[in-house]
């Protein structure tokens, strides 16, 4: 069955073939830290199995001390010159956009057709080997069609992993965080403390710190899911739906897309926020946040309202 | 009247925030966060050192779309994002606010079908939402700054992320639905996804509305 292991194994390779294309870098500021890196990062993927807890935690601590030092740093992977990629935009003209629409198409097919195919294809992880199919399938046909050099694939995919910097492991870093954070029982001491910020008998309030926890601990956490059960067990259910007779339904949906309203504001959602910056080159690491802060307030403010007026009739 | 628990495992929260504020590495600043609630709640070092490992590892699945990233890379070296600002540079009706107020309605729509993984800031963003909206602002204002640059590619994020955060949960089996409703159905309450989706509606019409007008107002 394909599932999550043939991707990890898939990811795994492209990672050590990074770590290769870095060593072989003579012009690399930070040659040997950056392959060390890349190859630390493969073998969490193809061997973090064997390695225990302790030692994927040990691992995990050598990426964050090399990225520390700079790691994975920037070389000069061979690509295009501005005069290559003129003449290619006249010879292929907007045929250039077909091949960009190859992933979302197989992500898209995949999702449809591989629940037919029996026991090929790991039900719950349809999505992701959709994603790891399309990215095989375009890189295919970009190479036959485009017959770029054949290292082409490796060193374009490290020139962007090089973009993005040690921000590539901070998403999978931030889960981990999570999870130890539900090891500590944070949530658990947030939840109990939350309902004593509430005044007694104030539907407005309690309201308000529900909405507001949410979003609060959804920047802190990075992450709405992770405030949810915690909100929803400190205040909603037991305040607002049990206490004050609220609808569930209404109280739990929106809710949710309160907590939603902080992550547009956390640094802490990396993927959405951090990730994006550095992917665009913004030298402000914050700068995606900025954009969204007024969109995220105002949201939070419809969300609040709309529990209040609705969820109490 | 519950006692109130210890506070320490709290510790860690306090890091993250100082930690942001301060600017600090955010890789070092959570890996302090890790150790500062793991010994508050009274585990040993090595203890927090393989719980952090086990966590990495069982959230590998979260670095899985870098495999986009060789794709993206071999589009860009073809010209693919010249090839966007040139089209619309000579589209004189795509505005950047036009262009952004489609993507946005676009991202709802299509994550409301349950279609997330259509678009994104890797397959998207980068090669060609990011260089449209700057070709179409640099088109519209020639003396543009590169903080302004900045600024509409940062909207380009934004945008994004809006689109899929206030379109998402109006498709029944996305995740966040799924939680709501195995969390009420632990405490004994029996909702059904369509009710709960139903409720994401309001807020997706506002995402637009909100969002729209600020987009409306950008300035080239």
């Amino acid at each position: 069955m394909i599932g999550l292991p043939v991707l990890y194994a898939l990811a795994g390779l492209v990672f050590g073939s990074w770590a290769v294309a870095t060593l072989l870098d003579r012009q690399h500021g930070k040659r040997l830290a950056g392959a060390a890196f890349w190859a630390l990062l493969a073998a969490e993927f193809l061997a973090g199995d064997a390695l225990g807890n302790m030692g994927n935690g040990l691992l995990l601590l050598a990426l964050v001390a090399l990225a520390l030092l700079g790691a994975p740093g920037k070389g000069q992977p061979a690509t295009s010159s501005a005069s290559d990629r003129s003449a290619s935009t006249a010879a292929h003209g907007n045929r250039l956009f077909l091949p960009a629409l190859i992933m979302p198409a197989v992500a898209l097919g995949g999702t449809f057709l591989f629940p037919h195919l029996g026991q090929l294809v790991d039900p719950k992880q349809v999505t992701l080997v959709g994603l790891g199919l399309g990215a095989l399938i375009a890189v295919a046909v970009l190479m036959l069609w485009l017959r770029p050099p054949p290292s082409a694939a490796v060193q374009e995919g490290r020139r962007l992993a090089e973009g993005v910097g040690w921000a590539m492991i901070l998403p999978q870093m931030l889960a981990s965080l999570g999870a130890l954070f539900a090891v500590a029982g944070v949530g658990n001491i947030v939840g109990a403390l939350a309902p004593l910020a509430i005044p007694e008998g104030s539907r407005l309030a309690a309201v308000l710190v529900f909405t507001g926890g949410m979003a609060i601990f959804t920047i802190m956490m990075g992450n709405a899911f992770a405030a949810f059960p915690v909100m929803m067990g400190g205040i909603g259910l037991p305040v607002l739906v049990l206490g004050l007779g609220g609808n569930p339904v209404v109280v739990g949906a929106v809710g949710m897309l309160a907590g939603f309203c902080g992550t547009l504001l956390s640094p802490m959602a990396a993927n959405f926020n951090i990730v994006p910056a550095a992917l665009l080159n913004l030298p402000d690491r914050y700068a995606v946040i900025r954009a969204q802060w007024p969109t995220a307030v105002l949201l939070w403010l419809f969300n609040t309202a709309m529990i209040w007026g609705f969820a109490f009739r | 009247m519950t006692s109130v628990p210890s506070l320490w495992p709290l510790i860690g929260i306090a890091i993250v925030v100082i930690g942001f504020a301060l600017r600090a590495n955010p890789l070092a600043v959570v890996v302090a966060a890790a150790f500062g609630s793991g010994l508050g709640a009274g585990l040993s070092i090595p203890e927090v050192v393989a719980a952090m490992g086990k966590a990495f590892h069982q959230n590998r699945y979260v670095s899985v779309p870098w495999l986009a990233l060789p794709v993206i890379g071999l589009m860009e070296r073809a010209g693919l994002q010249e090839q966007a600002a040139a089209l619309i540079a000579r589209t004189k009706a795509a505005t950047s606010s036009r262009i952004l107020l489609i993507y946005l309605g676009f991202r709802q729509i299509t994550a409301a079908l349950g279609l997330t993984q259509i678009a994104g800031h890797a397959q998207t963003v980068r090669p060609l939402l990011a260089p449209m909206v700057e070709a179409a602002a640099a088109r519209d204002k020639p003396d543009i700054s590169d903080d302004e640059r900045n600024q509409v590619k940062a909207m380009a994020a934004a945008t994004d992320n809006v689109g899929i955060f206030f379109g998402e949960d109006i498709f029944l089996a996305i995740a966040s639905i799924l939680l709501i409703k195995g969390f009420l159905e632990s405490a004994g309450i029996f909702v059904q996804p369509f009710d709960l989706s139903v409720w994401a509606i309001p807020t997706a019409l506002a995402a637009f509305a909100v969002h729209g007008t600020r987009l409306w107002r950008l300035k080239p």
